[in-house]
């Protein structure tokens, strides 16, 4: 049976974390599947899917002499997984606005009683520190269909005083 | 007859540039004929490109009218296909019978004018925009030895859309 675990690490960002995170677990055999990496106000932060011969604990080992080195913390769960399962989402969802407390607990919110389920969330602060601005963008399944979830975007753009918009997602196939 | 295989991804002969047709010949008439049936079998999909079965001809078929809230031009059968000019641009998902499993964002031009010639070799001129036009920016990629799969557009660039202005020499 395959063995996969779900590698979590967070740190403050230099150059060479991916390469040398990855490299090790190359060097244990380890087979990387789909992967989240991104820099977040200044730390690196991975979530990445590993199959890999080695047991957890020989994995936690060898990787935390890595992660000590370069001052990272990281995680990891035996998780039951596999390829080839994408869920296509048929709806994109930009929310936009001035920043203010509790935008994405209301925004979600929202949309899950909207029958929302969320694939991808990607979330940002832009703008000054003086006036920042928040934008999100979300990918999912309309559960409930659009309506719900349209239906939903208005009453939070005029709740929260944000931009909140939907476009479904028709993928092409050719 | 037996259907024709699909070529997959990585397989190399995805990346042969096609040749034009030549000869309008009873041959022609009769692969068209098993490359609909193949495309046929495939519900959900919009277009098909001879290449994505082995055949190295500049062959496309396109038919987005099961998709209603697109303005099409029903089936077409685009022999040589040509796009002459190009406008806008617009941001859509795209998959691929060729790339199982695996969809992404690509960039394509929002409305083309297409000219091309039919199975009798007669001269066919479209306008078109949308969703159509990107199904067939997709398949003449094909044409071309191209993939979506080198046109993504990385999620977070996706998103953010930052205008990137060159630096001044
Ligand atoms: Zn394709």
């Amino acid at each position: 049976m395959e063995n996969w675990l779900m590698l979590t690490l967070v740190g403050k960002d230099r150059p060479g974390i991916v390469a040398k995170i990855s490299h090790a677990l190359f060097e244990m055999k380890g087979n990387l599947g789909e992967a989240s990496m991104t820099r977040l106000g200044g730390n690196f932060t991975i979530m990445l899917m590993v199959c890999i011969p080695e047991s957890k604990t020989v994995v936690q080992e060898k990787l935390q002499n890595i992660c000590d080195e370069l001052e990272l913390f990281f995680h990891l769960d035996a998780i039951e997984a596999g390829l080839h399962q994408h869920i296509e989402p048929d709806v994109r969802i930009s929310i936009h606005g001035a920043d203010q407390a509790g935008i994405v607990a209301s925004a979600t919110d929202a949309l899950n009683k909207a029958g929302l389920n969320i694939l991808n969330l990607e979330s940002d602060v832009g703008g000054s520190s003086e006036s920042p601005v928040y934008i999100m963008h979300i990918e999912g399944i309309a559960g409930k269909g659009f309506d719900a979830v349209e239906q939903a975007l208005q009453a939070l753009s005029r709740k929260k005083d944000v931009v909140a918009r939907m476009t479904p997602i028709d993928t092409m196939v050719g | 007859m037996a259907l024709l295989n699909i070529l997959v991804y990585p397989d190399a002969r995805l990346t042969k540039i096609s040749r034009p047709v030549k000869e309008f010949s009873e041959d022609l008439r009769k692969f068209v004929r098993d490359l609909e049936e193949i495309f046929r079998s495939f519900p959900g999909c919009v277009g098909i490109a001879a290449p994505q079965v082995g055949r190295f001809e500049r062959i496309i078929l396109v038919d987005i009218s099961d998709k209603p809230k697109h303005v099409n031009h029903g089936f077409l059968i685009l022999i040589n296909p040509e796009i002459t000019f190009c406008e806008g641009s617009s941001l859509g998902r795209e998959g691929c019978l060729s790339v199982p499993d695996y969809t992404g964002k690509v960039e394509r031009a929002k409305s083309i004018t297409l000219k091309a010639l039919n199975q009798k070799g007669e001269k066919l001129e479209f306008q078109m925009s949308g969703y159509e036009a990107r199904a067939v920016q997709h398949e003449i990629d094909h044409l071309d030895g191209k993939l979506f799969l080198d046109r993504l557009v990385s999620r977070r660039n996706a998103l953010s859309k930052r205008v990137e202005i060159p630096a001044k020499p």
